[in-house]
């Protein structure tokens, strides 16, 4: 064991240098040649405020889409998901509250999976194409815009990978819907 | 994904028997001046040809040395550098179960990446994926060694492995990784966390921090500790369809490499070709189901009349949907990385069945070196029971195998059923000390438990996340369950490997067992059926089995 010991000291400590210091400059070099220099992609707004393209927010006005429920409460300093069990009662009661809530919101849509139940990283940005038509004609009557704009809106913001399903960015769809008169 | 990943196993998979066979490769020009370096700066003598057990002695010192530096740094790391959001040092049992679980390349994480590890810790938690996945993978080469034509005491040099695995192969690819995750917005930096007022007026704190360096190694290296809480669900560990991709064939591609390597290396290209058969034959089925499972929804769900069309979503990102999610929640079970994309305690309890039988059987692809480990033990059960069944002393690649093999084999695959059943039945013995953290009643309670000791026996990492594990009885336990879990089946299978190296070569004949056909890979599946499976059947009832029926 001894004998051992000093190779496994000294090549603890090269290693260090090389997968630790080495390593991490490398890829922070590259870092600065990806977009907004590796710190995050962001969007602006017409007044200039900065946000996170990827880290979904808080959307529960009426005269927003709204984003999907987070059992962190969209804190981007602490992610996470519900952990709730697909049987737990407590869990399905709480669903039912967000069914009925959406439900009064909404009257006649389609209630969406996504928009009654938790992400996995409590901050998701996305919903699907579905929970954003879904949503139309409640953002429609709250701020008296026709109907057809606001289709317009989700098909010119609507993401269509090549792989994957296809998703609408919530933060973006909002801020394009704030510009719209 | 599934065939992307074979597509690009298969030639990695020759690139490193070359690696480990010494022969000249392309990055030899650069490469080669490194190695010599870090030999000559770690007084390391690589053409120094070391025995088994001289081998285990080296793998365990230096494990011990980062055991002792973990513990420090952890301890510390509220006053040490690299710490701008000021997260203060972890407990002992939290520093104890932080350092062993990434030590033995189970990453199970007791704490958030958030706010449980500063800056430096989580560097150094890197620098434990690279060199944990380096040990592993040097353990499976020295059975490679072991397993070549003729007689052998020496099987080659640990030190050389292990640095080989991480300058050639881990390395390189993952600058490769990098650079994919970079150009789709993850980010990479050292800057604390970043105030942001959001469009309704909020204000909150967005953590980011250096992800782009960390997430490669976390997947090629199949250790899957997560940078942030909600590891690859998180929208800036895992940006985006692409990048999830990227890391699904990431945390797949050494371990499937690492049999078509073995099958260069022993010129047996038939043999590897059977045990990646058996391997995916095993995945897909419990893959399908899983998939079909998430992709029909809840049904307590659809019954308020909720569109059922996306599938189950709870705890799933929308950018992957219920396949994706379902995939990974197997990938990162058969083989041994332990990383998320979805949260799976929110799985339908016929999911959480397959993921825990996936890392019951921790053999179908399995870690990083580690489960060609297992699979070989399996292999030496089988060769076993075949020969009995056929009257005929058992052989495997021409060296017979008796009774101190056979021996070592099957304490190797009890030992995971043991540590699995008794963690569990201790801690439903105890529910002063359990009952409290559990998130959900009922049997989905007790899958909790089940499900946090397979995965520590299993080196997983993954957890049904809702189980508030955070306390001294977590902590110690499972740290427990781990250390005997990573080391036992590494010293098992290179012993066994060891001896056999040293017996009498006996060339192949008509009376040979073979080890590279369909039928014996048919016998090595019934072992693992029997052995693995069959062995949790009453845990599993008690658990995911009796909540699917009672709803």
């Amino acid at each position: 064991m001894k004998s051992q010991l000093s190779p496994a000291l000294r090549l603890t400590l090269v290693l260090m240098v090389l997968c630790i210091g080495l390593y991490s400059l490398a890829v922070l070099g590259m870092a600065q040649a990806a977009p907004f220099h590796g710190t995050g992609i962001r969007l602006a707004d017409a007044k200039g405020h900065s946000y996170y393209e990827a880290i979904g927010q808080k959307f529960d006005s009426v005269i927003y889409f709204q984003s999907r429920p987070s059992a962190v409460g969209y804190n981007a300093a602490g992610s996470g998901g519900s952990n709730k069990g697909p049987n737990n009662p407590d869990y399905l009661n709480e669903v039912q509250e967000r069914v009925t809530v959406f439900r009064a919101q909404n009257p006649g849509a389609p209630v969406p999976m996504d928009l009654v139940t938790a992400s996995g990283s409590g901050l998701d940005p996305d919903i699907s194409i579905a929970a954003a038509q879904a949503q139309v004609v409640r953002i429609a009557q709250a701020r008296s815009v026709p109907e057809a704009s606001i289709q317009q809106l989700i098909q010119n913001q609507q993401h269509t990978p090549f792989f994957g399903p296809q998703t609408i960015n919530v933060l973006r769809l909002n801020l394009a819907l704030d510009t719209l008169h | 994904m599934f065939v992307l990943t074979l597509l690009l196993s298969v030639p990695l998979g020759r690139y490193m028997a070359r690696v480990y066979a010494g022969e000249r490769t392309w990055l030899d020009p650069v490469l080669g001046p490194l190695d010599r370096l870090l030999y000559r700066i770690g007084g390391v003598r690589p053409q120094e040809e070391q025995t088994w057990q001289q081998q285990l002695k080296a793998l365990l010192t230096i494990n011990l040395i980062w055991f002792l530096l973990g513990m420090f740094l952890l301890l510390n790391q509220g006053w040490l550098p690299l710490n701008p959001d000021g997260n203060p040092g972890q407990t002992a049992d939290q520093a104890f179960n932080t350092a062993v679980s990434f030590l033995v390349n189970c990453n199970l994480q007791h704490y958030s990446g958030e706010s449980g590890v500063s800056y430096l810790s989580q560097l150094y938690l890197m620098f434990l994926q690279f060199v944990t996945a380096a040990t592993g993978m040097a353990a499976a080469v020295t059975v490679f060694y072991a397993l070549r034509k003729g007689i052998h005491t020496t099987l080659g040099n640990f030190y050389v492995f292990f640095t080989r695995s991480i300058t050639r192969i881990l390395l390189p690819l993952c600058l490769v990784v990098a650079t994919i995750l970079l150009f789709n917005g993850t980010p990479m930096t050292f800057k604390g966390k970043q105030p942001m007022v959001t469009v309704q007026g909020d204000t909150t704190m967005v953590s980011t921090g250096p992800v782009a360096a960390f997430v490669p190694i976390k997947h090629l290296g199949t250790n899957g500790g997560g940078f942030f809480g909600a590891n690859s669900a998180h929208p800036l560990e895992n940006v985006n369809y692409i990048t999830n991709m990227t890391q699904m064939v990431a945390q797949m591609l050494i371990p499937f490499a690492l049999i078509f390597a073995l099958g260069y290396f022993l010129k047996k290209r038939k043999m590897a070709w059977v045990i990646w058969g058996v391997m995916t034959v095993g995945f897909l089925l419990l893959t399908i189901p899983t998939m079909i499972t998430e992709m029909k929804g809840n049904p307590a769900i659809t019954a308020m009349g909720v569109d059922p069309a996306l599938g189950a979503m709870e705890g799933k990102e929308v950018r992957f949907g219920t396949p994706a999610s379902a995939y990974w929640s197997i990938a990162t079970t058969v083989i041994s990385t332990g990383s998320v994309n979805a949260m799976h305690d929110s799985f339908m309890p016929l999911s959480g069945l397959n993921m825990m039988l996936a890392m019951m059987v921790n053999c179908f692809y399995g870690g990083c070196g580690v489960g060609i480990l297992n699979y070989f033990v399996f292999i030496i059960l089988a060769v076993f029971i075949s020969g009995l069944m056929v009257g005929r002393t058992p052989e495997l690649l021409g060296k017979k195998v008796e009774a101190k093999e056979m021996k070592i084999a099957m304490i190797v695959a009890l030992l995971h059923p043991l540590l699995i059943l008794a963690g569990t039945a201790l801690a439903a013995a105890l529910p002063s000390q359990t009952a409290s953290t559990l998130a959900n009643p009922g049997f989905h309670g007790f899958s909790e438990m089940l499900y946090e000791y397979t995965s520590s026996a299993a080196n997983n990492g993954s957890g049904f996340e809702g189980l508030g594990d955070n306390t001294i009885w977590w902590n110690i336990s499972t740290g427990l369950v781990l250390i005997l879990s990573r080391y036992l089946p590494i010293i098992g299978p290179v012993a066994i490997a060891g001896i056999l190296a040293r017996k009498k070569y006996i060339p192949e004949s008509a009376g040979t067992l073979r080890t590279d056909t369909a039928t014996f890979g048919f016998m090595v599946f019934a072992v693992i059926l029997i052995v693995a499976a069959l062995a949790f059947f009453p845990a599993l009832t008690l658990g995911p089995v009796a909540e699917q029926f009672a709803h």
